[in-house]
């Protein structure tokens, strides 16, 4: 049941994106979100789509796999975008009831739907063509100068790729423990609320069980190699940049450069309308 | 014939790189109050099969009859199917959750929309066929020892009347003497109360003692369905499938190849020990 959520997990194939450094790609994420939010144009949409649709190529991920992903949000686009129809002012378009929906918030709507999916399906790439563990060493990497105010930088990012390497464990536990509740006849589908909620005693406990017996397993399997946390701890593959890295934060700095230049030359229209009356 | 596997097949992530065949049209049919064995290397399928006969999976092609049946058509109530055709899991940790071991064990019947003495009636009656003592209805599930979970796994199965009993791996992570008891329960069971019994495992020895008839699967086919002596005549087969004959029967053949006129077709203890007393005479020392 859990096999449908393709948001975000690792896509194991062969491509530029997978090889290159996580470093990299936790940038050109972050960096990618930033222009989301600067281009407010059709045509700087347009260019943000086009890159995107260039990297999904280069991931080699099928796009149908991704598509399948964003099912997941699919409520809140919806509820964002009729939010933005309704309630901005503006120029008004259709009625319905005593709601108004204007040419403005059909506009803004639009630019919110595109920017969301667009947000989505970037972070999702990155994601998928990293593993979890490649991408807590990049966030180590990048966060290590704020050792110097004394953050526990490796201690946060040990602790975040055990939550991310336990996911699909206890996921495939979930799945298991279903399984065998409802061998003895559990009925997880229960549209009343009320047994909904009492159905999931039988799922969580024996969850939670196994959850803290792990967590006491893999600390005694920690000590017991001796681990005591990131003082003079090496890496058996330390981050190192190699020629397509650089070229990649090249292309990433154009992209940037091209997302500013279509801000500074749009008008603040972002969808224009003009057609519609 | 209650019920009938008629050309079964699964994939898992269909239409994607990992996608696996864990099935390739398998056909089986499962008699009343027979004991089976199902054996097969991890990842040959033999877990997917048995979460077929009771629903929880539903076959990518073909169709499972439960008396004529089909249990996936529109009108097939799947969750008295579970109470019919019950599954133990490897693991009762994945199902004990209640504070004391006698809710535990009520937990199906109430599933079933019995009433409570019902249920508490046969969850007594459940417990004492696995052997557990009064003793124990009041402790916590979760400080009872290895053996004694899986039991009361078992009474949680039981409690719900079914007439077809699937145990995948009972004796995995039990000593020997937990071993003997498990097996021997789960024998009693089919011939005392006539349930049909079907148990998994990979290990020959576990089954060869007990079972009238044994399944092999190997990548997804059923690639032996016979007596016990038949299926382990192709023991070199077995081999490279990762499995093998059960002990004893390598015994018999070593002595033959050492001169004595044993037969090999010996797969439990007792047969082993009869035939070479039969041919004490011709051991010279």
């Amino acid at each position: 049941m859990f096999k449908s959520i393709t948001l975000g997990q690792y896509y194991q194939t062969d491509s530029v994106l997978h090889r290159l450094d996580p470093r990299v790609k936790l940038t050109a994420t972050l960096v990618y979100i930033i222009c989301l939010f600067v281009v407010n144009s059709f045509p700087g949409y347009l260019f943000a789509g086009l890159f995107l649709v260039c990297m999904i190529r280069l991931s080699h991920v099928p796009f149908g796999y991704m598509v399948r992903g964003m099912k997941a949000i699919v409520f809140l686009l919806v509820l964002t975008m009729t939010f933005n129809m309704f309630l901005t002012p503006g120029e008004p378009l259709l009625r319905i009831w005593k709601l108004t929906m204007t040419k403005e918030g059909l506009s803004t709507a639009i630019m919110m739907a595109v920017r969301l999916s667009f947000l989505v399906i970037g972070s999702s790439l990155m994601t998928l063509t990293t593993t979890p563990n490649q991408l807590t060493d990049a966030m180590e990497a990048m966060m290590s100068p704020f050792k110097k105010i004394h953050m526990p930088v490796h201690e946060i990012a040990m602790m975040m790729s055990i939550a991310l390497r336990f996911i699909p464990i206890l996921m495939e536990e979930t799945d298991k423990i279903m399984k065998a509740q409802m061998a003895r006849g559990a009925d997880f589908d229960s549209k009343n609320l009320m047994k909904k909620i009492q159905s999931m005693i039988p799922l969580l406990v024996p969850l939670f069980v196994s959850a803290f017996r792990r967590a006491n397993d893999l600390a005694m399997a920690m000590e017991a190699r001796c681990y005591h946390g990131g003082e003079g701890r090496t890496k058996m593959k330390p981050l190192v940049y190699q020629g397509r890295d650089w070229a990649a934060y090249l292309i990433l700095l154009a992209f940037f450069a091209g997302c500013i230049a279509f801000r500074a030359t749009s008008h603040m229209v972002p969808f224009p309308l003009g057609a519609i009356n | 014939m209650s019920l009938t596997i008629e050309d079964i097949s699964y994939t898992y992530e269909t239409g994607t790189a990992m996608q696996v065949t864990a099935l390739d049209h398998v056909s089986v049919e499962i008699p009343d109050k027979q004991f089976i064995g199902l054996i097969g290397h991890t990842g040959s399928g033999k877990s997917t099969l048995v979460q077929m006969l009771n629903g929880l999976l539903k076959p990518t092609g073909g169709r499972i009859l439960y008396k004529g049946e089909d249990i996936h058509g529109e009108n097939f109530d799947r969750k008295k199917l579970r109470a019919k055709v019950g599954l133990v899991f490897q693991y009762p940790e994945h199902q004990l959750f209640e504070a004391d071991v006698l809710s535990d064990v009520m937990f199906g019947p109430r599933n079933l929309g019995l009433t409570e003495e019902e249920c508490r009636r046969r969850a007594h009656a459940a417990l004492r066929n696995v052997g557990m003592d009064k003793k124990f209805y009041e402790k916590s599930p979760f400080d009872l020892s290895g053996g004694e979970k899986r039991r009361v796994a078992i009474a949680g199965v039981l409690a719900m009347h079914p007439e077809i009993l699937i145990l995948d791996e009972p004796t995995a992570g039990l000593d020997p003497k937990g071993r003997d008891e498990i097996l021997g329960l789960i024998s009693e069971m089919n011939s005392r109360m006539d349930m049909t019994i079907i148990l998994v495992s990979h290990s020959m020895d576990d089954v060869a003692e007990y079972v009238d008839r044994i399944m092999v699967m190997n990548h997804g086919h059923l690639v032996y369905d016979d007596i016990p002596a038949k299926v382990f005549s192709h023991y070199q087969e077995l081999e490279g499938m990762g499995l093998s004959a059960p002990q004893v029967t390598y015994v018999m053949q070593y002595l033959r190849e050492q001169g004595l006129p044993v037969r090999t077709d010996i797969f439990t203890l007792e047969e082993a020990a009869a035939e070479i007393l039969a041919h004490r005479r011709d051991i010279h020392v």
